[in-house]
């Protein structure tokens, strides 16, 4: 099995880790008028990148959240931030 | 080149050892230019460009392949053919694929060998067996043929299964496609290359397309790594990779990809004559002429474009096997792989325009895309001869997803994707 870093626990099991989304989408402005065409952008379009990738994740056993760096054809792992803010 | 198969020819071959065989296609060099450019070797590429050429007189066409025919998903599937959706705009889709599979060796004189040996889905409760009724019915009323079996049908169609009360999962009966099967996917390919090259498409393969040329917002070539390829419209076939080949040209797709792995066994006495699938396990399976146990899962819960297996999903789908049947416990594997396919949304495909005026998109078909290599490609070539879609494409069309007009049959067929 593939160890992944949570930034809470350390190294675990792939298995216990859950794939949210790409990161670094942003919602849109609900205070104006958005367009079909721009909801489902933000909805359904993906970078889908072959190499170097930036995802949420969530490892499962703990809650935490984070945001994982990795190469989506070599598998390795790059790197993770969490998003929870260093003493909260 | 490559003259008419028949029993005769197999047996004048046979007596003089083999040494009279052609190629069965050509090797040509890409031309500068062509009415249409697929890019693609794989089954909907080469589907495409057969039908472009048998349906439509465009015969001005290549297909432009970066490795081998079929050496991506086309040749890395389990070969299982079927149409047991839910919604009538997937049956029209599948069943039209199903109904050219059907009569496909005949017309290509090439013997892809599918056999409708039928598939059951098992179910493994009584709230399973009313999904199970509704789900027959729902086949039913959209003109395909689904029948509803209870443990002693199941039975006696596939003695092998586990039917022991204390099952981790017992089996109440199946949904039974009697008209699904199994074919030999690399024949698929090659069979389809073979027709769409006697018709006069250029099949060029080891060229890789690397960039997506556009003049005034319209797409008019591609660059390849044999050079510069230019052409009326541009039909995109590319499974897995559609999303970078939609960076190349400057297009969004809502696609993920996934690998999706599969396993062959070592070859056994015949076990079972039928692809049995069991949602609840995650597991189905089939046994190939050879002997061989094919043996399928779902889904990677990992995005990856590596072409390889790994542990994780190995352990689910075979633990899976071993409950479906045990007595399959001591077979031992031969080969285990991946591939990597294009999941939408919605777990349908997309087949339409790309929002780069002269480029169209066949993709999206996730788990799924061998089954639909005809009707993928026969409806491809419709909007690519035509620039519209066919009444059986247009519900497929990205549009679906700012409308909301999403066709998921991840959630109603209950059906791996």
């Amino acid at each position: 099995m593939q160890l992944f870093p949570c930034p809470f626990c350390g190294p675990r099991d792939e298995r216990e880790f859950h794939f949210a989304a790409e990161a670094g989408k942003t919602r849109p402005d609900t205070t104006g008028a958005v367009s079909e065409a721009d909801w489902a952008a933000y909805l359904y379009d993906r970078r889908n990148d072959k190499g170097r990738v930036r995802e949420v994740w969530m490892h499962l056993p703990c809650r935490e959240v984070f945001v994982m760096e990795r190469d989506s054809v070599s598998m390795e792992v790059l790197g993770t931030t969490a998003f929870r803010k260093a003493g909260a | 080149m490559s003259k008419r198969y028949s029993a005769l020819t197999l047996l004048r071959e046979g007596l003089r050892g083999h040494r009279g065989w052609a190629p069965a296609w050509h090797m040509p060099d890409p031309k500068p230019r062509y009415d249409v450019i697929v890019i693609g070797g794989g089954g909907h590429g080469l589907a495409t460009a057969y039908y472009l050429a048998k349906n439509h007189g465009v015969t001005n066409v290549a297909v432009l392949e970066k490795g081998w025919l079929g050496g991506g998903n086309t040749g890395r599937n389990t070969t299982v053919i079927r149409s047991n959706y839910y919604y009538p705009a997937s049956t029209a889709l599948y069943d039209l694929s199903v109904r050219l599979y059907e009569t496909l060796s005949r017309e290509l004189n090439f013997n892809i060998m599918f056999s409708q040996r039928g598939m059951l889905v098992l179910a493994h409760s009584e709230p399973e067996m009313e999904m199970a009724a509704r789900q027959v019915n729902a086949m039913q009323l959209n003109g395909t043929d689904a029948e509803l079996l209870n443990a002693d049908q199941v039975r006696k169609r596939a003695p092998l299964l586990n039917f022991a009360p204390d099952a981790r999962y017992p089996i109440h009966g199946a949904t039974w496609q009697g008209r699904a099967g199994t074919a030999r996917h690399d024949a698929v390919a090659w069979g389809l290359a073979r027709g769409a090259d006697q018709l006069g498409v250029d099949i060029i393969q080891n060229c890789e397309v690397t960039d997506v040329i556009t003049e005034a917002g319209r797409a008019v070539g591609v660059a390849t790594t044999r050079g510069e390829v230019r052409a009326d419209r541009i039909g995109a076939a590319v499974a897995g990779h559609s999303s970078v080949l939609a960076k190349l040209a400057g297009y969004t797709l809502p696609i993920q990809s996934y690998a999706l792995q599969a396993f062959v066994s070592e070859p056994l006495k015949p076990v079972i004559d039928t692809v049995a699938f069991s949602p609840a396990y995650g597991t189905y399976f089939s046994q190939s002429d050879k002997g061989g146990l094919v043996i399928g899962g779902g889904l990677d819960r990992i995005p990856s474009y590596g072409q390889r297996g790994n542990l994780p999903v190995q352990e689910d789908v075979l633990g899976g096997l071993i409950e479906m049947a045990p007595m399959l416990a001591k077979v031992k594997l031969l080969r285990h792989w991946a591939g990597i396919v294009d999941v939408t949304p919605d777990s349908s495909p997309i087949i339409g325009p790309s929002e780069v005026e002269g480029l169209y998109v066949n993709c999206g078909w996730g788990t799924g895309g061998f089954k639909a290599i005809p009707a993928g490609g026969y409806l491809f070539a419709h909007l690519l001869a035509t620039g519209a879609h066919h009444e059986i494409s247009r519900p497929f069309d990205k549009a679906r997803f700012a409308g909301g007009h999403l066709i998921d049959e991840g959630a109603a067929s209950g059906i791996a994707h």
